[in-house]
């Protein structure tokens, strides 16, 4: 297994570790719950040195991640300035979602899940044109540091950091509370964890990271999308720019192909147990499917994503196989929290 | 990791204690709640069922899972711990504190054919 250069962190802090995508992470340093209100409440950090950072630069760089990413990078005018995207195959199905920065001149920055790293990277190399060149800078690690009081936290463990060149700020992450995500040199990776740790930021793993990206409705690739569905079908139409005279990978076969299902969030409403993927939803207008599911620690009640008929809309009700049973949902429109506040 | 020599063991994780009045309470590991995750949900048997051993009797949902829970002998259910419903997290606080289910073993069901607690470890191995 891969491991971050924060491994021995990991363990000095107990961490409870698990196998993902290859890697050796954290899943929780005890409890997973109490590291989710962390975030919501306080501030958390995360090791997401997993996930790969891929530089690319070059003259015709901006114009090849126009025609590679479904949202358009022509909108990143200033450096820091980011997008979300998703990398679409020829067919429309989503490869990936990211989030591309520009670094200013010919220099972007793309941050690709750790499971499709690789794919996204022979993926790009086919596309590359001559003048563009990809750069997987696996010297970086990266934290995202998260919670109403991340950045306070972060200034009294970092004074001076941010006019550091080889610091990289990002005001991104993936709990739908404030924060940011920082990218520095592996070798610094420890000290920076230590000082969090020591100003007070709570480390958390996967288990509330996933448990905090579900309650902000923000979908988890391999779970919610995949190569068999579109952005159109997994509520991230808003992230594909239809702006004329451009041509995407992939915008052909959106426009002709028109979605079979939209992703909605569901609330469960009973005791009876839990929502997980999988579990097929049946309502008025037909059948549906969770895509994932868990137990909200902010709502004291489970929630999930699910695929459902266009025809469905939020306030409505619907039954979810739980085991023998059918225990009723209402649908909502997710995000289910953010910013530490519940809107459903 | 703790595993009471007092106490016999199922090859799924159920823990079972003899009560003074011949019920076996019935709850999961320390090594079980741990793999799990924090608890967040318990279905827990109607006192009256007949179970054989083996028979999904329970389900305990973490954060991160549902699992079943298994009778680990032939009998009857004889009482639920329902007050888990409002505190699933006690599984994790106080593995062997807290009992799911009780059984009454039906005639001739016995502890033997069960795990003790040094069988239990080299299983976990």
């Amino acid at each position: 297994m891969r491991r971050t250069p924060l491994i021995a962190e990991h363990r000095a802090a107990g961490a409870k570790l698990t196998e993902f995508a290859g890697w050796e992470m954290p899943l929780h340093y005890g409890s997973q719950i109490e590291e989710h209100h962390a975030v919501r409440r306080d501030a958390g950090v995360f090791d997401t040195s997993h996930m790969l950072t891929l530089d690319v630069e070059g003259a015709a760089a901006r114009e090849f991640l126009r025609r590679a990413l479904a949202n358009d990078v022509a909108k990143l005018q200033s450096p820091g300035n980011w997008l979300y995207s998703c990398l679409l195959a020829e067919d429309g199905g989503i490869l990936d979602d990211l989030i591309a920065y520009f670094l200013g001149g010919s220099r972007f920055r793309l941050v690709l899940n750790a499971a499709t790293a690789e794919d996204d990277l022979a993926w790009l190399e086919r596309l590359r044109p001559a003048g563009v060149e990809l750069r997987a800078r696996r010297d970086l690690a990266m934290l995202a540091v998260q919670g109403p009081r991340a950045r306070e936290k972060f200034q009294a463990a970092f004074p001076g950091l941010q006019d550091r060149d080889d610091a990289f700020f990002a005001p991104t992450g993936y709990t739908g509370e404030d924060g940011f995500e920082l990218l520095l040199p592996a070798a610094d990776a420890p000290d920076a964890w230590r000082r969090l740790l020591a100003a007070g930021v709570r480390p958390c793993g996967l288990g509330a990271r996933d448990t905090l990206r579900l309650e902000a409705g923000l979908m988890l690739y391999g779970q919610d999308m995949d190569a068999g569905v579109t952005p159109l079908e997994c509520a991230l139409a808003w992230t594909v720019d239809l702006s004329a005279g451009r041509d995407f990978v992939g915008r052909q076969a959106l426009a002709a192909r028109a979605p079979r299902f939209q992703t909605l969030g569901l609330v469960l409403q009973t005791r009876g147990g839990v929502l997980r993927a999988h579990q097929a939803v049946h309502g008025d207008h037909g059948e549906g499917v969770v895509t994932s599911g868990s137990y909200s620690p902010t709502l004291q009640a489970s929630i999930a994503l699910a695929r459902l008929p266009l025809a469905s809309r939020p306030g409505e009700r619907v039954q979810v196989a739980v085991r023998e049973r059918r225990l009723e949902a209402r649908i909502v429109k997710p995000p289910f929290v953010r910013r530490g506040r519940i809107l459903v | 990791m703790e595993f009471p020599d007092e106490l016999r063991y199922t090859s799924t994780h159920e823990w079972v204690r003899k009560e003074p009045d011949g019920t076996l309470s019935v709850g999961i590991t320390d090594h079980a709640q741990d793999a799990l995750g924090e608890m967040v949900f318990v279905e827990l048997p109607a006192p009256g069922r007949q179970v054989r051993g083996g028979d999904q009797c329970a389900v305990v949902e973490s954060v991160k899972a549902a699992s079943d829970v298994y009778a680990p002998l032939a009998g009857e259910v004889v009482a639920a711990n329902t007050g888990l419903a409002d505190e699933p997290g006690r599984l994790n606080r106080d593995p062997y504190g807290t009992w799911l289910f009780r059984l009454k073993p039906a005639d001739g069901a016995d502890l033997s054919g069960l795990l003790d607690a040094a069988a239990y470890r080299k299983g976990l191995t």
